[in-house]
C-alpha cells in the first residue's frame, strides 16, 4: 500500500513537474499567438500593432483613425519629448543613442539583477546626471521623452531583453502572467476576460481589443485623455474600470505585467506613439 | 425565496395598484424602458427593475447584453453575452434567473459575468427587481 502511494506521489509529482515545465513564456507565447491566429484567421500577424483598429469589426472606425494618424495630434508632444531629450543629453546613458533600442524593453539588467523599463532607465539616467528624476510617470514629460525614444524604433519588432533562464526574471514573468488572468475588482473581470476570450467583441459601443500586439502603440494619445499617457497609465485606467484600485505607476505589479504582455507581443512591430479612441 | 418572491409579487401588484392609483403618469408596458422622470419614484418592481438595469452604476446589463426597449434610448448595447429575450420561458424557475444574476460563476465558472450578488454591485431587493423587469422580457 505504501509503495502504491509513494509511486503514485512520484507520478504525480513528476507530471506536475512536466506540467509546470511546459508552460514556458516560450509555449505560453506561441499558444497566446495561436489563439489569435484562430481566432481572427483574416488578420495579418503585423497589423496587431494597430490594437482595436486592426480588427474586422472597427472597420468602420479604422478610416477614421487613418485620418487622424495623417496629422496625428501627438506631434507637439514628441517635439518636446525630442527637445527634453536633447536638453539634458540622454542619449549618452543608452545604446546606441537610445536609437532604435525601444524595441528591446523591458529589459533584464544582469549586474542589477532586476526588470528595467525604458521609463525606469530615463528616470535613472536624469538622476546620473545629477537632475531631478521626472515624477509624473503616466502624462506630460515623461509620456513625451517615452514617446520620442520608441518612436527611434519605430518599425522594430518586438522582443523584450531577458533571459527567461534566469529564475528572478522568470518570475517577474509568472507574477505578470498571473496578473494578467487572475480576476479582479468588484466587476471581477481579469485582462484576459475581456482581452483574450471577448476580443472584438463591444462593451455598449467599445470594442475590446486583442491582447495581442497591445504594448506596441503605448505610449498612446488618447482623444479621453487630450494627450499621451504611458502604458501604466492605461492599467490604471483598466483598473479603475473594474473596480478594482489602481496601482502606481512602474509598482512592481504593473511592471511584471508589462513584461507579461510585452513578452505576449513579441514579433509584433512597435507602432509607438499611435492614437486612440 | 419562493416566500420572498410571493412577497415581491404581492407587493408589487399592490404597487401597481396604488402607483395607477396615486401616479397615473408613470405607466409601464413589458419591454419599455421608463424615463429618467419615472425613476426618481418608481412605482413597483417591475420599474424599479428596468431603472437597475440601464443605471451604468448598477446593473449596467446593456455593457453586454441586447433587450428590448434599448433602441428607444441612446444606450448602445454590447455583444458580449447573450440577448435577453424569452426570459420567462428561458428560466421558468425565478431562482436560477436569480441565481445566474447573483453569482455567475456559481453556475458556470467561466463566465465572465460580473457576481452582481456575492460582490455587493447589488443589493438582494435590487435584484429582485429586475428579475421581476426580465420577465416581462
Amino acid at each position: 500500500m505504501k509503495k502504491i502511494i509513494l509511486a503514485l506521489t512520484a507520478f504525480s509529482l513528476i507530471s506536475g513537474l512536466t506540467a509546470i515545465a511546459q508552460a514556458s513564456p516560450q509555449s505560453d507565447l506561441k499558444e497566446f499567438r495561436s489563439y489569435f491566429k484562430k481566432k481572427f484567421p483574416s488578420i495579418k500577424f503585423d497589423e496587431y500593432r494597430n490594437g482595436m483598429y486592426a480588427l474586422p469589426v472597427a472597420a468602420d472606425r479604422r478610416a477614421e483613425w487613418e485620418a487622424i494618424m495623417e496629422f496625428p495630434p501627438y506631434e507637439l508632444s514628441l517635439d518636446l519629448g525630442k527637445k527634453f531629450w536633447d536638453k539634458n543629453k540622454l542619449a549618452t546613458c543608452f545604446k546606441n543613442g537610445g536609437r532604435g533600442i525601444a524595441h528591446k524593453y523591458p529589459r533584464w539588467d544582469k549586474k542589477k539583477n532586476e526588470v528595467r523599463t525604458l521609463i525606469a532607465d530615463i528616470n535613472a539616467c536624469l538622476v546620473k546626471k545629477g537632475k531631478k528624476p521626472i515624477k509624473n510617470l503616466k502624462k506630460g514629460k515623461m509620456a513625451q521623452v517615452e514617446a520620442y525614444v520608441r518612436s527611434m524604433a519605430r518599425g522594430k519588432r518586438i522582443k523584450p531583453d531577458i533571459d527567461f533562464s534566469n529564475k528572478k526574471a522568470l518570475a517577474v514573468y509568472e507574477k505578470g502572467k498571473q496578473f494578467y488572468w487572475a480576476r479582479r475588482g468588484q466587476l471581477n473581470f481579469s485582462c484576459a476576460s475581456c482581452h483574450v476570450g471577448n476580443a472584438g467583441k463591444r462593451v455598449g459601443g467599445n470594442i475590446l481589443s486583442a491582447g495581442l500586439g497591445h504594448t506596441a502603440g503605448f505610449p498612446v494619445y488618447r482623444s479621453k485623455w487630450g494627450g499621451l499617457g504611458t502604458l501604466h497609465r492605461r492599467y490604471g485606467g483598466c483598473n479603475k474600470q473594474v473596480r478594482a484600485k489602481p496601482l502606481k505607476a512602474q509598482s512592481e505589479a504593473y511592471t511584471a505585467l508589462e513584461v507579461y504582455e510585452t513578452y505576449m507581443s513579441t514579433g509584433i512591430p512597435l507602432a509607438a506613439p499611435s492614437q486612440r479612441f | 425565496m419562493r416566500y420572498t418572491a410571493q412577497i415581491i409579487a404581492g407587493a408589487s401588484a399592490l404597487a401597481i395598484i396604488l402607483g395607477s392609483t396615486f401616479f397615473p403618469t408613470v405607466t409601464f408596458a413589458g419591454g419599455e424602458l421608463p424615463s429618467k422622470k419615472a425613476c426618481k419614484s418608481p412605482s413597483d418592481a417591475v420599474v424599479k427593475g428596468s431603472c437597475l438595469v440601464t443605471d451604468r452604476k448598477k446593473g449596467n446589463c446593456a455593457a453586454c447584453h441586447q433587450f428590448k426597449g434599448l433602441e428607444k434610448t441612446r444606450l448602445q448595447a454590447g455583444n458580449i453575452a447573450p440577448p435577453l429575450v424569452a426570459m420567462k420561458q428561458r428560466f421558468p424557475d425565478k431562482a436560477k434567473l436569480r441565481k445566474q444574476i447573483y453569482d455567475s460563476t456559481s453556475v458556470n465558472k467561466r463566465s465572465a459575468m460580473p457576481p452582481f450578488g456575492r460582490h455587493e454591485i447589488l443589493s438582494d431587493k435590487e435584484i429582485d427587481n429586475i428579475v421581476e423587469f426580465l420577465y416581462t422580457l
